[in-house]
């Protein structure tokens, strides 16, 4: 059985390292759309600073409500998201009014400036002992490091992790259907090949494929772009492999019974727009409604961009991503439960 | 013995009766030839045959056991129409089918057998049709099976790619393999088959070897003359010689023991011999007997 699982898996890999045309453009679609967003949202979006203002805005420094600063409200539980976004560059002063402090990140120029801007303000406060503002010394200082998360490093798991949808979707799934529909399936059945054997050489073919071009994809555009990496590549790398078995189980189950590529060409494109849409490879959905975020969890897409996007923007270890692992795992399950039931060699 | 045997096989697919209650036996070491017209039923049978379609009622027996894991391993497939894995050559192909097996042919046997080392190279899409069916065989043949099943195999190829499978076919043969081959090549049927069955409308219809069956259905010699040949066709009426006379795609074709008498009569008739010709009955015209005197589409 090995020796049938070797001779298949060469074989398919073969005839996708072959392929030149699907090949290359494998490897250059999702370069090619990293380099878009690089160019197109790489530019300072705003000159304004950001300011994070949690809790009550009641006694902040009159310079922070002038044009130059704009202010992103924060709930007053909400001040590690702030800080967070503080941290990344996305805000270039995080202050708590009520609490009389402020926090900068020394990582930002924007930052050193706006707090100067700030420390300015609040001399000026206290020399002319106005009442209504606090006097400066009362102010704490916080500050964070980081470095700053542009758009590219928000978009780089998605259009990475979309470009895998697609290998495995269709690398599987339409590739399959047009071999039932050939008749290489029907000659394999007249051979002593077990499904089982035939399937899983084509799934492990297919990962090795994906990690691979994967890992090219990363390294070449990273060297380029220089994204953020605030985690373990381990972790990402264990993301990755295990969020590509899941989508190559989603592919079989779309392999499993159909005979025409149209439709199941068809039916894969419906499945893939609103994974897209809603799995946040291109926007957030953070500001979605509620019943449109957990409709979203339905996808694999949706838990694998998480993941990766909390190990690579966020640091976040194996512990902090295993709700997005477990849910990854159980729908492999059910996607081969699913696939292995509805099998039809013809 | 039979290597294979069939026991009351049927395939229905909704109201059509593709293959009606077949019993019959291949014995062990012949070349059998199942010949029909197309939608016979050639092709449904032998894929319940391979294991491939699952009858509706009857069972297949190889080698008095209903078909069980075994069997993939000890019989080798050519189906009608197959496409390869793309983007590998013939070698890699062999080689990947190899793999299936518990006991393969080395690939230098093949090779050799099928006639394939000037295109072990080639990448399988760019195969001729002969080339393509050479290849097939190869596939077929890699196991060291113990019967062959070839599924028309030397449709759409050309005089010489026939002529050349045929003696891959006779090679096979020659190692005792038995072989089921399905064919509506007349010619085809008789230079390879020791024992034919003719089969339309999913029955058998005649079952023998090719000399026996001919010797039953055919007094001697078949006279053919073009109709237009015969001014009045009530002529053909005032022929004392021939009782079995058919007129069949413009021509008149008279069979008969008594070659010499069915010539004076003819001429006595008056008809134009100009254009007549005398040859003696092949299986195509056994074919067409059994099987064309009805209008199909």
């Amino acid at each position: 059985m090995i020796r049938q699982f070797l001779a298949i898996f060469r074989a398919r890999s073969m005839e996708f390292l072959r392929d030149r045309g699907t090949f290359f453009w494998n490897l250059l679609f999702p370069i090619v759309l990293v380099a878009g967003f690089a160019l197109a949202f790489g530019q300072p979006d705003e000159k304004v600073f950001k300011i994070g203002v949690i809790g009550p805005t009641t006694g902040i420094p009159a310079i922070l409500s002038s044009p130059q600063f704009q202010q992103v409200p924060y709930p007053a539980d909400q001040e590690a998201e702030a800080l967070k976004k503080l941290r990344q560059h996305q805000l270039d002063l995080a202050v708590a009014p009520a609490q009389h402090r402020y926090w900068m990140n020394a990582e930002s120029g924007k930052s050193i400036l706006a707090e100067r801007l700030l420390a300015d303000e609040l001399k000026l406060a206290a020399s002319s002992m106005n009442p209504s503002t606090p006097a400066l010394s009362l102010w704490a200082k916080g500050a964070v490091t980081g470095k700053p998360i542009r758009y590219v490093d928000w978009a780089v798991p998605g259009v990475i992790s979309m470009n895998m949808l697609f290998s495995c979707l269709f690398g599987v799934g339409y590739v399959l259907v047009r071999y039932r529909k050939n008749g290489v399936l029907k000659r394999l059945k007249a051979t002593p090949v077990s499904a089982l054997t035939f399937l899983v050489a084509q799934a492990v073919s297919r990962l090795v494929i994906v990690l691979g071009t994967v890992v090219v994809v990363y390294a070449g555009t990273d060297f380029f772009l220089h994204f953020t990496m605030n985690g373990s590549y381990f972790d990402l790398l264990l993301v990755t492999v295990l969020g590509i078995v899941c989508l190559i189980s989603l592919g079989l189950v779309f392999a499993a019974r159909f005979r025409s590529e149209e439709l199941a060409n068809g039916l894969m494109n419906l499945l893939t727009f609103p994974m897209i849409v809603f799995s946040g490879v291109f926007f957030s959905l953070e500001g979605a409604p509620a019943p449109v975020r957990a409709a979203a969890e339905i996808f694999p897409l949706t838990h694998l961009i998480h993941a990766e996007r909390q190990i690579m923007l966020n640091g976040a270890g194996l512990l902090q991503v295993a709700p997005d692992l477990g849910a990854l795992a159980l729908m492999t399950v059910v996607f081969l439960a699913i696939a292995a039931w509805l099998f039809k060699w013809e | 013995m039979d290597i294979l045997r069939v026991e009351n096989l049927s395939k229905v697919y909704g109201s059509l009766t593709a293959v009606d209650n077949l019993s019959f036996g291949i014995p062990q070491g012949i070349c059998f030839g199942l010949l029909g017209p197309n939608g016979a039923g050639k092709t449904t049978t032998i894929e319940m045959m391979e294991g491939i379609l699952s009858p509706s009622s009857g069972q297949v027996l190889f080698e008095g056991q209903p078909i069980g894991p075994k069997f993939r391993e000890k019989v080798g497939i050519q189906f009608q129409s197959t496409a390869l894995p793309e983007f590998i050559t013939v070698k890699e192909t062999i080689e990947l089918f190899s793999a299936f097996y518990p006991n393969p042919r080395p690939l230098a046997e093949v090779i050799e057998l099928c006639s394939l080392s000037d295109i072990l190279n080639r990448d399988n899409q760019k195969l001729s049709g002969g080339q393509r069916q050479r290849m097939l065989l190869a596939l077929a043949v890699i196991p060291r099976p113990e019967l062959v099943f070839l599924d028309e195999p030397t449709t759409g190829l050309d005089p010489q790619a026939r002529r050349h499978f045929w003696d891959l076919v006779n090679r096979i043969k020659a190692e005792g393999t038995t072989i089921l081959l399905t064919t509506h090549y007349m010619d085809e049927a008789e230079l390879l088959c020791d024992e034919i069955a003719i089969m339309d409308h999913g029955v058998i219809l005649e079952r023998d070897t090719p000399t026996q069956l001919l010797r039953q259905h055919f007094a001697g010699a078949l006279v053919t003359i073009p109709e237009e040949a015969v001014a009045n066709p009530s002529d053909l009426q005032k022929l004392t010689c021939c009782h079995d006379l058919e007129i069949r795609a413009g021509h008149v074709e008279i069979e008969t023991s008594d070659l010499d008498g069915t010539i004076r009569s003819l001429l006595e008739a008056k008809i134009d011999l100009t254009r007549l010709s005398v040859h003696k009955p092949d299986l195509e015209d056994l074919f067409l007997k059994l099987t064309g005197k009805f209008l199909r589409s």
